[in-house]
């Protein structure tokens, strides 16, 4: 089976036919500048903070940040990555290693930060305690403090940016997850940038992976020959992300294009979300970090384990 | 005169990057589709290699290859 362009061997199919390597190289990052360009996502001036993990989406979406700023001759002293280290053991410290490998290779500042430093506890030690007195489930405790240390320290090190390797496919779980649960006042922040609200303590998100699928991300860093360990979160299969995803891979392997759909509809119903939030931002008391109530949700759970 | 196709079966060594597991199998099928549908393995979620290629769902395989199942999604 050859390529759409020429008549090399297809390594990928995809709706609109099927691409080589050269060819699916070339289709991919012009995506991703794209959608860079197209949503105003890295701008001259920026400082960008690149989140990153070790993973797939997040090595690409550093490799492609950092190329973009090249192609573009913006300065690349505004760009840095960051990590955080969960602690959860027999996984992070896997990714972490790779992170910091290519980081070197490509000559990128890395700063990694905690769980243990910040809140005195890894995730492992943390979430049965939180869970014992809140029921919240390992993602949430750690979905929280990730999302908090990120924003602070993004912020701390004076970006005005953070950017995220967030992918199709994480997108589109999310809209159907905020669809399920009923939770429109969140789908309204999600999108290819996202909390943009102006306030002096929120660093606004934005997403170059936005409409890559997770296939076609891990089909690049093959490509590229990235170095990626298979590791799983012991606590992945745990979350409710986890059955929207096996639905939504079920469903498109039945009806193709299932995600783009879903993508392409919320992007229409986006204007219309965007300012349903109303959300009064107040500072929390404990660490004057933005907080939806006088305690912010990463202090609370901090105060679960203090008080244990 | 009628003539009876048989296909015969081929043997797949199949090295899984999930569970980091190499196994041999016999495969009734002749493409990568047809052979991540007898693993029961959902083809959104995963590419296969063959010597250092990645090939896809139509590519027909041969009997005694040896393909890498690799995980599309994130462990996280």
């Amino acid at each position: 089976m050859s390529c759409l362009n020429c008549d090399k061997k297809a390594v990928i199919e995809l709706q609109h036919g099927n691409l080589c390597r050269t060819h699916f190289l070339a289709y991919f990052e012009d995506k991703v500048f794209k959608t860079i360009k197209k949503y105003n996502l890295i701008i001259p001036k920026d400082k960008i903070c690149i989140a990153t993990s070790g993973g797939k989406d997040s090595l690409t979406v550093l490799y492609l940040a950092k190329k973009y700023c090249e192609l573009n001759n913006l300065s690349l002293d505004c760009l840095f990555a960051l990590a955080i280290d969960e602690g959860i053991e027999n996984y992070r410290s896997k990714t972490l290693e790779d992170l910091k490998q290519f980081c070197k290779e490509h000559k990128i500042i890395l700063n990694i930060i905690s769980n243990k430093e910040e809140f005195g506890k890894t995730l492992d030690e943390a979430y049965p305690v939180i869970n014992e007195g809140t029921k919240k489930k390992p993602c949430n405790v750690c979905g929280v403090w990730r999302r908090y240390l990120l924003n602070k320290y993004a912020r701390n090190y004076g970006a005005n940016k953070v950017v995220t390797g967030h992918n199709l496919d994480d997108e589109a779980q999310a809209i159907m997850m905020n669809i399920f649960k009923a939770n429109t006042k969140l789908a309204g922040r999600l999108g290819p940038v996202s909390g943009e609200m102006e306030h002096d303590l929120f660093v606004q998100r934005v997403k170059p992976l936005y409409f890559c699928t997770d296939k076609e991300v891990r089909l690049y860093t093959l490509l590229k020959g990235f170095k990626i360990q298979f590791a799983e979160c012991p606590y992945s299969h745990s979350g409710y992300r986890y059955q929207i995803q096996k639905m939504l891979n079920d469903f498109e392997s039945k009806f193709k294009g299932t995600k783009q759909g879903i993508i392409k509809s919320f992007l229409s119903l986006l204007p219309h979300l965007e300012n349903s939030d109303g959300q009064e931002i107040k500072v929390c008391v404990l660490c004057h970090e933005a907080a939806n109530q006088d305690i912010c949700n990463a202090c609370k759970m901090k105060e679960v384990i203090q008080n244990d | 005169m009628i003539h009876f196709l048989t296909l015969e079966k081929m043997q797949i060594t199949i090295k899984n990057e999930k569970d980091s597991t190499i196994h041999n199998i016999d495969f009734n099928g002749s493409s990568v589709g047809q052979l991540l549908k007898q693993l029961k393995i959902n083809p959104e979620t995963v590419l296969v290699v063959r010597n250092n290629e990645v090939i896809t769902e139509k590519e027909n395989l041969r009997d005694k290859d040896a393909v890498e199942i690799l995980s599309v999604i994130s462990g996280g």
